[in-house]
């Protein structure tokens, strides 16, 4: 996305005011000054951000093409590609992916849809609605190590776990959870927690709908049902779909929890999980790495579609 | 909160001629609404309760929910240094926030205000670094601190915490700043305002709550980091997360010391973000949603 609008009043990078490519636009001397201001408003922080977390990435980069175990420092060597040869082959990285691919996708669907439903009710009038909002965010604002800990011990325990006493007064037979089903258990502290995150997001959106549309369709006798679905649902994409990508970039990276409850066994061993293990306790910086820099590219595909969809959001807001 | 009710659209008609059919139908949703809220926030208030109880009443089967209430966990949890752990946390996250403000606020109204060319493209430069997943960067941080000696540092986990908010915050005061109307600034180059003046006397005060809400969220993510603490931390500069993952031994009973721990860990956060909760979702989504 290249923006060359240059004045001094708003910007404009809308892309539609573009000036063809090479050609330098004339500037009074009073702009090129605010251009120099400019500059030197952003560099200090574009200077911290390429510091701290590009040249480590390049660093990264540069270790997966190492033979490096740290308990053997006189045996590093360039080896090109065969980290990624081995982390490609050795089927711990496609189980990982899996392992990602699932946690990640369900927790973030899931998330979606109990969001969604809570939004739909919390957009209401009803007594208390500000108080039942302010309880319903709140797992998001957990310490996320906390939260893990309280659903281990204190939810999940299969002996003086809540949801296990629960299944009993139903009659259903108590369920280990971290050890028979732990990709579940994993999913859920997740959807706990992602859940008020999906729901503020989509609130946010039920609320921004154009309130004379509703009433229109309404006055043309479309009943709730149909409202919805011929006009909420369309108006509700664009934030299905943000909260969607930040839900997935965040989620990305889960480790809290899997540390935490699973230690990455039972299917759990995502990306992150996978790399912090070869690295930190197998001591192998190389094919760590390696993991990383896949992580990276998977990301950034994530990445790309998000940064798409922001953009599109920015342009239909005028915000941009 | 907007005055049109999306489930309730079909009805114009005022509370008292509402057929009862339908006051019957939102009384329903009410209900639903109130039994799952307390579902969602049982496990909170759960750990919250735990944490007063004596550790036998906090493991039985069926639970307890009337017993004698005891203010020992605390101490209990005070005894084990915790209030070292609170001060790092805190040390960092307020450290922290101050930096990323510091360079924020300026960065963000160089690419809002006053455009750059190609202010797009640094934004989204921006940005990109906070999709980078923080286990791609932190093997040569390891080592880079290791080799400094600089292992079980605040200051170096404050500065990693920086580049971990900086983007968000620059995506969410760019957000805040593009609605200070353009014609005020305007206005006061034109009666010879400098840039200072301008920027501390009249954009500052209109974008307040806009950075204490940038802040805030900054704040409530590094309190909240595990990963990196987790790996640079070890006892002088341990945070609250990393202590709580590795206080659970495994022997004895510790539930209601655990959850008297984890009340303590959560609540500055939780308060923080219950007083923000109006921008949060703006700054959750970098902006992106008014």
């Amino acid at each position: 996305m290249t923006a060359t609008a240059i004045r001094p009043g708003r910007v404009e990078n809308d892309g539609e005011v573009k000036p063809r490519r090479g050609r330098k636009p004339v500037l009074t001397q009073r702009e090129r000054r605010g251009l120099r201001l400019s500059r030197a408003l952003v560099w200090p922080a574009l200077a911290a951000a390429i510091t701290i977390t590009q040249i480590p990435f390049l660093v990264t980069i540069y270790y997966s093409f190492q033979q490096w175990n740290l308990l053997r420092p006189g045996d590093q060597k360039f080896v090109w590609f065969d980290n990624y040869a081995t982390v490609l082959t050795n089927g711990a990285f496609l189980s990982s992916l899996l392992a990602t691919v699932v946690i990640v996708g369900f927790s973030v669907l899931v998330s979606l849809v109990f969001g969604m439903v809570l939004a739909l009710l919390l957009d209401r009038k009803f007594v208390g609605q500000g108080f039942a909002r302010t309880l319903l965010i709140t797992p998001f604002l957990m310490m996320p190590a906390a939260a893990s800990l309280i659903w281990k011990w204190s939810m999940l325990d299969s002996n003086v776990g809540m949801v296990n006493w629960l299944f009993s007064l139903v009659g259903i037979n108590p369920v280990a959870w971290n050890t028979d089903v732990p990709i579940l258990t994993i999913i859920i502290v997740l959807t706990w927690q992602y859940t008020p995150f999906m729901m503020l997001i989509l609130l946010a959106g039920l609320q921004s709908q154009p309130s004379d549309v509703l009433e229109a369709a309404s006055v043309d006798g479309a009943g709730p049902i149909r409202t919805f679905f011929s006009m909420t649902l369309p108006h509700m994409r664009q934030y299905m779909e943000l909260s969607i990508l930040l839900g997935t970039i965040l989620l990305l990276q889960v480790f809290d929890p899997i540390a935490i409850m699973t230690r990455g066994t039972g299917g759990t061993k995502t990306l992150s999980y996978l790399l912090y293990e070869r690295a930190f306790v197998g001591l192998e910086i190389g094919e760590a790495a390696a993991y990383g820099v896949l992580t990276v590219i998977l990301t950034i595909i994530v990445a790309m579609v998000a940064l798409r969809s922001l953009f599109k959001i920015f342009k239909k807001e005028g915000m941009s | 909160m907007s005055t049109t009710m999306l489930l309730t659209t079909g009805r114009t008609t005022t509370r008292r001629t509402k057929p009862l059919r339908k006051r019957a139908g939102s009384v329903v949703l009410t209900f639903i609404t109130w039994v799952l809220t307390v579902g969602m926030f049982f496990p909170i208030a759960w750990m919250v309760f735990t944490a007063f109880k004596t550790e036998k009443a906090a493991a039985t089967s069926p639970p307890t929910f009337i017993t004698q209430l005891t203010l020992d966990n605390f101490a209990a949890v005070f005894d084990r240094g915790f209030l070292v752990y609170l001060t790092n946390s805190f040390t960092a996250s307020v450290v922290s926030t101050l930096i990323v403000m510091v360079l924020a606020i300026p960065a963000a109204y160089g690419l809002s205000v006053r455009p750059l060319v190609k202010s797009t493209d640094a934004l989204f430069f921006f940005i990109s670094t906070k999709f980078m997943p923080l286990a791609a960067i932190v093997i040569p941080i390891y080592l880079l601190l290791q080799n400094m000696g600089m292992l079980d540092n605040i200051s170096a986990l404050s500065i990693l915490y920086v580049g971990m908010n900086l983007p968000l915050a620059i995506w969410m005061m760019r957000s805040f700043l593009s609605e200070v109307p353009g014609e005020i600034i305007e206005a006061a180059q034109v009666d010879g305002a400098n840039f200072w003046t301008e920027l501390v006397r009249i954009v500052m005060p209109i974008v307040a709550p806009g950075i204490a809400a940038a802040a805030l969220i900054c704040f409530i993510f590094a309190w909240n980091e595990y990963f990196l603490a987790n790996l640079l931390t070890s006892t002088v500069a341990r945070t609250t997360p990393p202590f709580l993952g590795s206080f659970v031994s495994g022997r004895g009973q510790f539930l209601a010391v655990l959850s008297a721990a984890a009340t303590l860990a959560v609540l500055p956060v939780v308060i923080a973000g219950w007083i923000a909760q109006k921008r949060l979702v703006r700054g959750l989504a970098m902006g992106a949603i008014k």
